[in-house]
This record gives structure tokens, C-alpha cells and sequence, in this order.
């Protein structure tokens, strides 16, 4: 199927269990967008997420989809990207998810470098377990879990995958949806682990990043911003807090982690036959 | 007439026992002798007092003995440690710096043969001598070590042998350690069960496996990888333990029949990702090695306390399967079975070895070993009535054909919520109702596939041993003993341990006049488990938890503090070689 035969409508519509005005909306849409301008077909896709509102997502969409445990998205994507590489295979869930319950995969994941993409709905708080701080909240946001209001450092995941040097690394904001989507169709065709941590408000439990907050705060990256300069992707990654920058920050080019296996040279696990004299071969190293 | 060595290598690690001993294992089957090898070691590196025990003879041998005819001494230690163990007839081989008091030293002057280096093959061409082998036989296993890739150190060793060799004619006094010529006859295999189970994985069609390294089931690991390439298999180290079931998920769910090999702390850590797998009916096999535990335990050491864990762990209902393997060769056939009823049931399927079976070898005929049918992941969209394709449909047997993301323009979504057919979560009551019976109903295809107990020996006995996975062996010798001095023995082995059907059992427990049942743990799980599923209750339990495998003279000697077994008479080593205990 080729690009231009690829609709908007092919990927459906769905009653969502999101809360009016939430920011998930927009990135659903986006997603959508970014699908059909990269020119796949729903069945080319698998989406893989978590839990939480964010991890809903796949639901909401036609495509293949693996809906599995809190934080956990990323190896199960990573797993099947290697039993069949050619999928588009992207891993989609909340902040919370993906780098609180799911911080060490996520760091293995960058480190791997495997031809997937990582959308993280970033709303700086747990929405689905009603308005706990997430690893992103910022310090002294009070919650009814942290009372007298956050301490801990906030986790900046855009940074940490700079100082990783994962191989794309971008951020989006739910509220520039033309934006966001050209944003995930480029990190959708980049070769190479394409993480966009997305901005968004929750507007149930978290009353300090509001959408007027983030519109008073977020601004793209000039288009003479050169991502392969790591020192300055570093510092634009570490401005978050009076400006944000948006866009695609860090950008590098790694070899791909499933080239060393040769047998996925040659197409999906499912469809290679185990070799008939295979056994045979290995047991002349036990006689 | 029938004959039975106990050798035991002793020292530290790092010391190249396991090199001696596994020469020597190549050199005796390749000989025509029955062998069975074990392996016990501190966890680390360097240091530490190792062992690896080489059981020689007529056989077949399935476990090895207490008593020790050759010890081969590469510290003081050694001869400290295991002076109780020898037999009447026991030589001890020791360097001349090692000193010995014992009967039946003999004091070897490596130094005279060569370099520090070359001492372990001198020790292999000395007690080749000493067992009957001829030279060309430890050659020929020396050479499948070192012959092709170094030349230089293969001349070099040849030479050291033979002067260790000469030296063993002249010196070595009469000692009755010599084999007759071996009788077996054709090519045989010598594997270990973690070898086994990474060469039955692959011959049954894996294609995927996920690990993080802990003893004793990293060697799974290692052996896959060897071969990984020549079978088409990706394996992956993961960042830890639920990172790789969930990487052995997500590859089942696009079509890689997919396997994990743990141990009991590291599969704590999956037991998630289990329920994941019974919720999302995705295919995986998970091998769990065990070790002694709470907790770190004894890592090096053998055990049989994870059965109810493994029984029992992952959140909420959902049907499994676990096999529990007895031998070298059924580690091989079972996991075989057990990676293509994980296809057939889409459910996670259990095998439970432990360190004693994973360091164990036993040469085997390669006609013994059955892989069966490569699994074939998945269906084909022919196979489903319904289009949308529903990943869940909802089947008499409960087993919905499986599609695979992206082989055709078919969607599959797969949920770790309850779900409708559709594949998409659901919190309505009666599509629960619906979707938990119908998970339940897959149950009924793994009785069907259940493995019967093997009962050795009569029916209606005086005394029944029960036992499963690695102590079938022990229990097996332990009962060829009673019956060897007239006493009515059986043993009734189990390589499958879930689910457990009366109906193959139960009449056999109830026509012995007493059963006892025999298991590597302290609180007799299995027997618990026996209770559970059929009402019969077991009284009597031997039971093991040192750290240490059960042998036939252990079982035997727990068995006479059991009322009606008080003085065995078979446990009198110098009337009987084959026991080889001193009294």
C-alpha cells in the first residue's frame, strides 16, 4: 500500500474514557496524522503501551496493538520488534509509566538503539490513580500523596537521553498539534530508538501546568538549530522552566541493535523454518 | 561382572577441575563405559573448596555415590574434607607437596612431568592409567579440547601425559580401580541438563529467549547463544528479570516461539509478567533452575523448594503447566513438549530443573532424545471465521486462533485488561464471566497433555518412594538397593508436578502398604500438592535441604529412622561394592 492510498479514517474513530479537554485528545490526533503522512497501513503498525489514561491511547486507534503492564511498554516492544522487524513498532504510555515504573527499561532501551519510537504523554502527574506527583512533577508541587509539595529532583527525560545519546530526541507539546505531528512522523522514520516526550496539561489534577502555563512557556527551535551538536542539545534539553523549547533537540546516527542478529536479515521469526539438519549439527559437539 | 568407581576431583576453584573431569567423562564414554558426573562449587571465582564427581562403570548410573574410591586431591583440603568418604579399596591421588596419612596415597611428583600448567592433563593421563583407559583414548579428549586451534599446546600436553603415564606404570601400586573394557557400544552424547534444555528448546523450535544471568540457569542461556545462529534464534540479555518476560512476550505475541530461564529470585521478578501471559494468553516457556533460597540462599547449591511458588505465582486465575524433569534426557524431551504446549495452550508454560540436574551429565544415545515437530507459531488468517479478526473469540475449548501482528492485513490487539473478543478492555460483568471461563477451559487440554508418573517396580509393594524432577535417580538407586536384599520396593516418579490427575496416581498410592515420599525441600511440597489434588496424605517424608543433591545412601540411611526400616542390612559397603560405604 503506498502513501497516497493511506486515509485518516482507515485508523477510526472511538469513544474514549478521557476527560473532556484532556491534553491525550490532541495526541491522539497527532499520531493519527503522523500514521497516515508516513504512508502506513494500520496493519504495519504495532502499538505497545502500558497503563494509564496515556496508555489507553492504542485503544482509540485501528492498529496492532499490545496493551500490557504498568511500565513495562518498552520490552515488550523491544521483544517483538525482534521476532519481527518489520513492524512499526512504537511504545506509547504516560510518564509515570515510562520512566517511574519503567525508568530502567527506559535507559536499556535508549542504550540499545533499536529501530522503535517512544511516545511519553508527559503531564508532570498520575492521572488515572487520581493526582499523585509522577517522576516529572516539579519540585514543591503539592499533591494529597506529598502534601507539604514535591522534594524529589524531577526526572528530565529529554536530558537523560541527550547524556545517553540516544539516537532522536524530541519535545512535543499536545497543543501545537501541526507541530507534534510532524514531530512523531519524523520520529517514526528515523532509524534508530526516536523518543518524544509530549507535553500536556491533566486537567483534572494538575492545576499548576495548565494549558496557559505551557502556551506562556513552550516555543520551537529555530529552523537554524542544529541537532547534532550535543553540548547545545544538552543545554536546550536542560531549559524547562521560565521558556521550553520544542522540537527535535538531539539527533544522532547509531547502528541499529537488531543488525547483529543475521537471521532477522531475513524477515519476520514466524515466517523461517527451523533448519531440518540443524539438530543434527549441534549434537556433533557433545559425542 | 558389574562395576561402579566413584572419583571424586577436589580443590579450588580456578584450579582446572572441571577440566580434568570433563576429559576424563569424554574419555570413559567414548571408552564404552556408563558414566553419571555431578558438579558442586562455592559462588566465586577463585577459592573456595569445588568438586566434580565422576561415576564410572557398568551402570547405568543416574546419581552419584556418597563413598569415594579414587580421590583426586589438588589441595590439602580436599583430603580433609572427604577422609570419611573412602572406601576400603580407595586410592588418593595427591601432589607430593599435598601430604596424606591416608592408605592408599599415591604421591605424585608433578613438578617432574612439567610446568604448573600442564598438571591437570598429567593428572587426566595418570588417572586414565589408573581407571584402564588406554593412551590414545585421553588423547583423542584431549585433542577436541586443544588439538585443532593450538598445535603447540597440544604437542606439548601429549608429551607431559606420557611421562605421567610412564610414571603411573611404574609407581602406581595394585589398587582395585580398574575398568574391564567398556561394553557400550555406538555414538553416544554427553550433556548436561542445562544443555539439554537449550538443545531441546532449539530443536523445538525457539526462536526467541530473554535471560538475565543467574546460577545455576545461566548456562541455558550460554548454550543457546552458542548456537543461536546456526538454529535462527535471537536471544537477549536483558536489563533484569521483567524486562525479559515481557521481551518473551512481546516477541511470542509477533510470532517467535519464546522461552526465559531463571532461578527462583530472578523469576520473583517475573511473577507479573506470568499473569501477563495467562491474561493476554500469550505463548512462553519459563525454566526456572533451582537453588537453595530464602532469598539469595545458597546460589551454587541444589534445592527443590520453588514448587509452590511456581504453582502459584502471578495475580488471579489462569491455567499452567509444569514439568519437572528427572533426567538428562527428559530435560531435552520435556522442554520440547513443554515450548509446543505453550503454543497449543497459549498459556505460560513451566519446566523446573535445579543445580544438581543443571550440572549432571549422563551420556545418552542420541535416538533417545525427541524433539518432535518444530512449533509453528500462530495461525494462519484462513483458520478464523470472523473478520474484524477477534484475538479472544470465544471457542468451546477456549483456545482462539491466534493471528499474528502484521503477517496479514488482520488487526490483533491483546490486553492486559479484561477484554471483549475484540481484544479491547472491557469492565462489562457478563464479558468477564464469559472471558474467565473461557481461560479456564484451556485447562482441560493440558490434562489431556499430562505426563503420567512412572512407577518402577511392583504394583502392590511393601514400600512406595515417591519423588519427582531431579530425584528420580537417587530414589530410583536407593530402591534397587532395598530390592537387591528382598524387600518389596517401588518408586513412583513424577517429571510432571501440575496439573496432577488422580486418575493416574492414585490407585498406585493406595496398594502400597507404606508410602514415603522423597524431596529436596524441608516441608514436603510435593506431598502437600498429592494431598491436595487427590486427599491422599503422605506421613512419612525424606526430606533434603543442605544445599546438597540426595543420594542413594542418604535416602537409605533417613529411610531406617522410619518405623519398619530400623537396620537395613544393605547399607554395609565392604559386602557390597557397588554401595561402597564403609561401615
Amino acid at each position: 500500500m503506498t502513501s497516497s492510498q493511506v486515509t485518516i479514517e482507515e485508523y477510526g474513530k472511538y469513544e474514549t474514557a478521557w476527560c473532556p479537554g484532556c491534553g491525550n485528545f490532541g495526541i491522539l490526533n497527532s499520531l493519527k496524522q503522523a500514521l497516515v503522512a508516513c504512508g502506513l497501513a494500520p496493519h504495519q503498525v504495532l502499538l505497545v503501551s502500558g497503563i494509564g489514561q496515556a496508555a489507553k491511547t492504542p485503544h482509540y486507534l485501528k492498529a496492532n496493538v499490545f496493551n500490557g503492564l504498568h511500565g513495562r511498554s518498552l520490552p515488550v516492544a523491544i521483544g517483538a520488534k525482534l521476532a519481527n522487524p518489520e513492524l512499526t513498532v512504537i511504545a506509547e504510555s504516560g510518564d509515570g509509566c515510562m520512566y517511574g515504573e519503567g525508568g530502567n527499561h527506559f535507559l536499556a532501551a535508549l542504550r540499545r538503539n533499536l529501530d522503535i519510537t517512544i511516545l511519553t504523554h508527559d503531564n508532570q502527574v498520575y492521572g488515572l490513580t487520581k493526582g499523585q506527583a509522577s517522576p516529572t512533577s516539579d519540585q514543591g508541587f503539592a499533591t494529597k500523596a506529598q502534601p507539604h509539595g514535591v522534594v524529589a529532583t524531577p526526572f528530565n527525560p529529554v536530558a537523560v537521553a541527550v547524556t545517553m545519546g540516544a539516537s532522536l530526541v524530541a519535545r512535543g507539546y499536545s497543543g501545537m498539534p501541526g507541530h507534534l505531528t510532524k514531530l512523531i512522523a519524523q520520529a517514526i522514520q528515523h532509524r534508530g530508538t526516536a523518543l518524544v516526550d509530549i507535553l500536556q496539561p491533566c486537567v483534572v489534577f494538575n492545576k499548576v501546568n495548565t494549558y496557559r502555563w505551557y502556551k506562556e512557556r513552550c516555543y520551537e527551535l529555530n529552523a537554524d538549530y542544529d541537532p547534532r551538536d550535543r553540548d547545545q542539545a544538552l543545554r536546550t534539553a536542560l531549559e524547562f522552566g521560565g521558556r521550553i523549547p520544542l522540537g527535535v533537540i538531539y539527533k544522532t546516527h547509531k547502528p541499529l541493535f537488531e543488525e547483529q542478529f543475521a537471521v532477522l536479515k531475513k524477515g519476520p521469526l514466524a515466517r523461517q523454518e527451523v533448519p531440518q539438519d540443524g539438530l543434527q549439527q549441534l549434537l556433533r559437539h557433545y559425542t | 561382572m558389574s562395576q561402579d568407581i566413584q572419583l571424586l576431583i577436589g580443590g579450588e576453584a580456578g584450579q582446572g577441575l572441571v577440566t580434568i573431569g570433563q576429559l576424563l567423562g569424554k574419555a570413559l564414554v567414548r571408552a564404552g563405559h556408563q558414566i553419571f558426573t555431578s558438579q558442586g562449587y562455592h559462588s566465586r571465582i577463585r577459592g573456595g573448596h569445588n568438586v566434580f564427581a565422576i561415576r564410572a562403570g557398568s551402570g547405568p548410573f543416574f546419581a552419584s555415590r556418597d563413598s569415594i574410591d579414587i580421590l583426586v586431591a589438588l589441595n590439602s583440603e580436599t583430603v580433609a574434607l572427604h577422609r570419611d568418604q573412602l572406601t576400603s579399596r580407595a586410592v588418593i591421588v595427591a601432589d607430593t607437596a599435598i601430604s596424606s596419612d591416608l592408605p592408599g596415597t599415591i604421591s605424585v611428583p608433578f613438578a617432574e612431568f612439567g610446568p604448573e600448567r600442564f598438571w591437570n592433563t598429567a593428572a587426566l593421563a595418570l588417572l586414565g592409567q589408573i581407571l584402564g583407559l588406554s593412551s590414545t583414548q585421553l588423547q583423542q579428549a584431549v585433542e577436541t579440547m586443544f588439538g585443532k586451534k593450538h598445535p603447540e599446546m597440544m604437542a606439548e600436553n601429549l608429551k607431559i601425559m606420557e611421562k605421567s603415564r610412564k610414571w603411573a606404570i611404574d609407581q602406581v601400586p595394585k589398587h582395585g580401580c580398574t575398568l574391564s573394557a567398556g561394553a557400550v557400544t555406538g555414538d553416544r552424547l554427553l550433556l548436561n541438563g542445562n544443555e539439554a534444555i537449550a538443545l531441546g528448546a532449539l530443536a523445538a523450535g525457539l526462536k526467541f529467549c530473554a535471560f538475565y544471568p543467574m546460577t545455576p540457569s545461566t548456562s541455558i542461556a550460554m548454550e543457546l547463544i552458542t548456537h543461536a545462529e546456526t538454529m535462527g534464534c535471537v536471544t537477549e540479555q536483558a536489563e533484569d528479570e521483567i524486562a525479559a518476560i515481557n521481551m518473551a512476550i512481546g516477541a511470542a505475541f509477533a510470532g517467535a516461539p519464546s522461552m526465559v530461564t531463571t532461578s527462583g529470585g530472578g523469576f520473583a521478578l517475573m511473577a507479573e509478567g506470568v499473569s501477563l501471559a495467562g491474561m493476554t494468553e500469550t505463548p512462553v516457556l519459563i525454566v526456572v533452575a533451582q537453588r537453595p533460597g530464602p532469598a539469595t540462599g545458597m546460589p551454587t547449591r541444589t534445592e527443590q523448594a520453588d514448587l509452590e511458588f511456581i504453582l502459584h505465582a502471578g495475580h488471579g486465575e489462569f491455567p499452567r503447566a509444569i514439568f519437572a524433569p528427572g533426567n538428562i534426557e527428559t530435560c531435552f524431551n520435556l522442554t520440547a513438549k513443554a515450548l509446543a504446549l505453550a503454543e497449543r495452550s497459549q498459556s505460560p508454560i513451566f519446566l523446573l530443573t535445579d543445580q544438581f540436574l543443571a550440572d549432571s551429565t549422563r551420556p545418552l544415545a542420541p535416538s533417545e532424545l525427541k524433539a518432535g515437530t518444530p512449533v509453528k507459531a500462530g495461525a494462519e488468517p484462513g483458520d478464523t471465521e470472523t473478520t474484524p479478526y477477534q484475538r479472544y473469540r470465544l471457542t468451546e475449548n477456549g483456545i482462539s486462533p491466534r493471528l499474528l501482528p502484521g503477517l496479514s492485513q488482520h488487526l490483533v490487539v491483546a490486553g492486559s485488561d479484561e477484554h471483549d473478543q475484540d481484544g479491547h478492555l472491557s469492565e462489562d460483568h457478563q464479558t468477564r464471566i464469559a472471558m474467565v471461563e473461557k481461560r479456564l477451559r484451556k485447562f482441560a487440554l493440558l490434562k489431556e497433555e499430562t505426563v503420567r508418573p512412572v512407577l518402577d517396580g511392583e504394583h502392590d509393594c511393601s514400600l512406595l518412594l515417591v519423588c519427582w524432577g531431579s530425584s528420580q535417580g537417587p530414589v530410583q538407586e536407593a530402591a534397587a538397593m532395598l530390592r537387591a536384599q528382598g524387600s518389596s520396593v517401588a518408586t513412583l516418579h513424577f517429571s510432571q508436578v501440575w496439573p496432577l490427575l488422580p486418575v493416574q496416581f492414585l490407585n498406585i498410592l493406595q496398594a502400597a502398604d507404606q508410602v514415603v515420599s522423597v524431596e529436596g525441600n524441608a516441608t514436603g511440597q510435593f506431598a502437600r500438592l498429592i494431598q491436595r489434588a487427590s486427599g491422599f496424605v503422605i506421613a512419612e517424608q525424606i526430606n533434603r535441604y543442605d544445599g546438597l543433591p540426595f543420594t542413594a545412601r542418604y535416602i537409605l540411611a533417613k529411610l531406617e529412622k522410619i518405623a519398619g526400616w530400623e537396620k537395613l542390612p544393605v547399607i554395609n559397603p565392604n559386602t557390597d561394592t557397588s554401595t561402597g560405604v564403609k561401615s
